[in-house]
């Protein structure tokens, strides 16, 4: 069973399709839960603090935005910690609601200078699309092992 | 700042969302209920979120997979059911997440094609995806025939 990072980290589709092909799919509900649950100081809604920013320096400069730096708290851990990635590049939706699309293009950035296997994608238009993109997943995800 | 103290730690939250023309979340509601043993579940416009410990969680969604296993999609959240930070009785609107879920909504029909064909068809008749890394440039020929159709 291998850890799948999934671009956008908060896409249904993606996280159904490693977890029902027998893999981890690491989603940003994963990184966000970890904070919801530990005790600390209040810092609603995300429970994001200031020392957040503070980590992300090891992937982002200081002169970069601190919302860039305070979201890379949350995937940096995650792409370090990935044996494979999914990316599907035409998601409007990550932008805006998943936040800054500088830490869009950082997350995509670290994902292709790793040396992991990688599935990069669109999303499917019509039904012969949807059938090539869900084969595609399922030949990739059987190829890191594990049982589909 | 005030200390923050979690609720319902060590549990974890699940969504399932259905996209089925014969279950609803409903129906799926009440099998969820049948066959939970502590958990929460919350149903929902689109599906239900289910929260408790994680191995009870995971057998109540393989249970409720069984049902239609190509209409039913599974998401982790961060949050528990009912969260004052993200539950839209409180905010007052959608749920930030909830655009992102209705996006994916339009293309799931898709993908629960493509999940029961495979089943049906042999993998190597199905050709690979295109790479969305390969731009297709507007060709030079092309340019130059458009050009001329142009002044023409």
């Amino acid at each position: 069973m291998a850890k799948v990072f999934i671009y956008p980290t908060t896409s249904l589709i993606l996280s159904d399709m490693v977890a029902r092909f027998g893999h981890t799919p690491l989603s940003s509900a994963v990184a966000i839960r970890e904070r919801i649950q530990t005790p600390g100081l209040e810092s609603p809604p995300l429970q994001i603090t200031p020392e957040e920013p503070k980590k992300g320096l090891k992937w982002a400069a200081v002169e970069v935005p601190s919302g860039v730096r305070g979201r890379m708290a949350l995937y940096g851990p995650m792409i370090e910690s990935c044996e494979a990635a999914i990316i599907i590049n035409d998601a409007d939706f990550a932008f805006g609601c998943m936040g800054c699309a500088r830490t869009n293009e950082l997350v995509k950035f670290l994902l292709r200078e790793k040396e992991i296997p990688k599935l990069d994608l669109n999303y499917p238009k019509n039904e012969e699309e949807g059938v090539v993109f869900v084969a595609a997943i399922k030949k990739f995800l059987s190829g890191l092992g594990g049982t589909p | 700042m005030n200390a923050y103290t979690p609720v319902l730690t060590g549990t974890v939250t699940k969504y399932v969302v259905v996209e089925s023309f014969e279950i609803t979340p409903a129906d799926l509601a009440v099998r969820g209920y049948e066959i939970s043993d502590g958990a929460m579940i919350k149903e929902t416009c689109f599906g239900l979120v289910i929260n408790g410990r994680e191995e009870e969680v995971d057998r109540i969604i393989t249970e409720l997979r069984k049902v239609d296993p190509d209409h039913i999609f599974v998401k982790d959240r961060g949050f528990p059911p009912g969260d004052t930070r993200r539950c839209r009785a409180n905010l007052g609107g959608a749920r930030p997440g909830y655009h992102g879920i209705e996006q994916e909504m339009t293309i799931i029909p898709y993908v629960s094609h493509g999940l029961e064909e495979i089943k049906k068809r042999d993998s190597s008749e199905i050709p690979p995806p295109k790479n969305p890394l390969e731009y297709h440039l507007l060709d030079i020929d092309k340019l130059k025939n458009l050009m001329e159709a142009q002044e023409s």
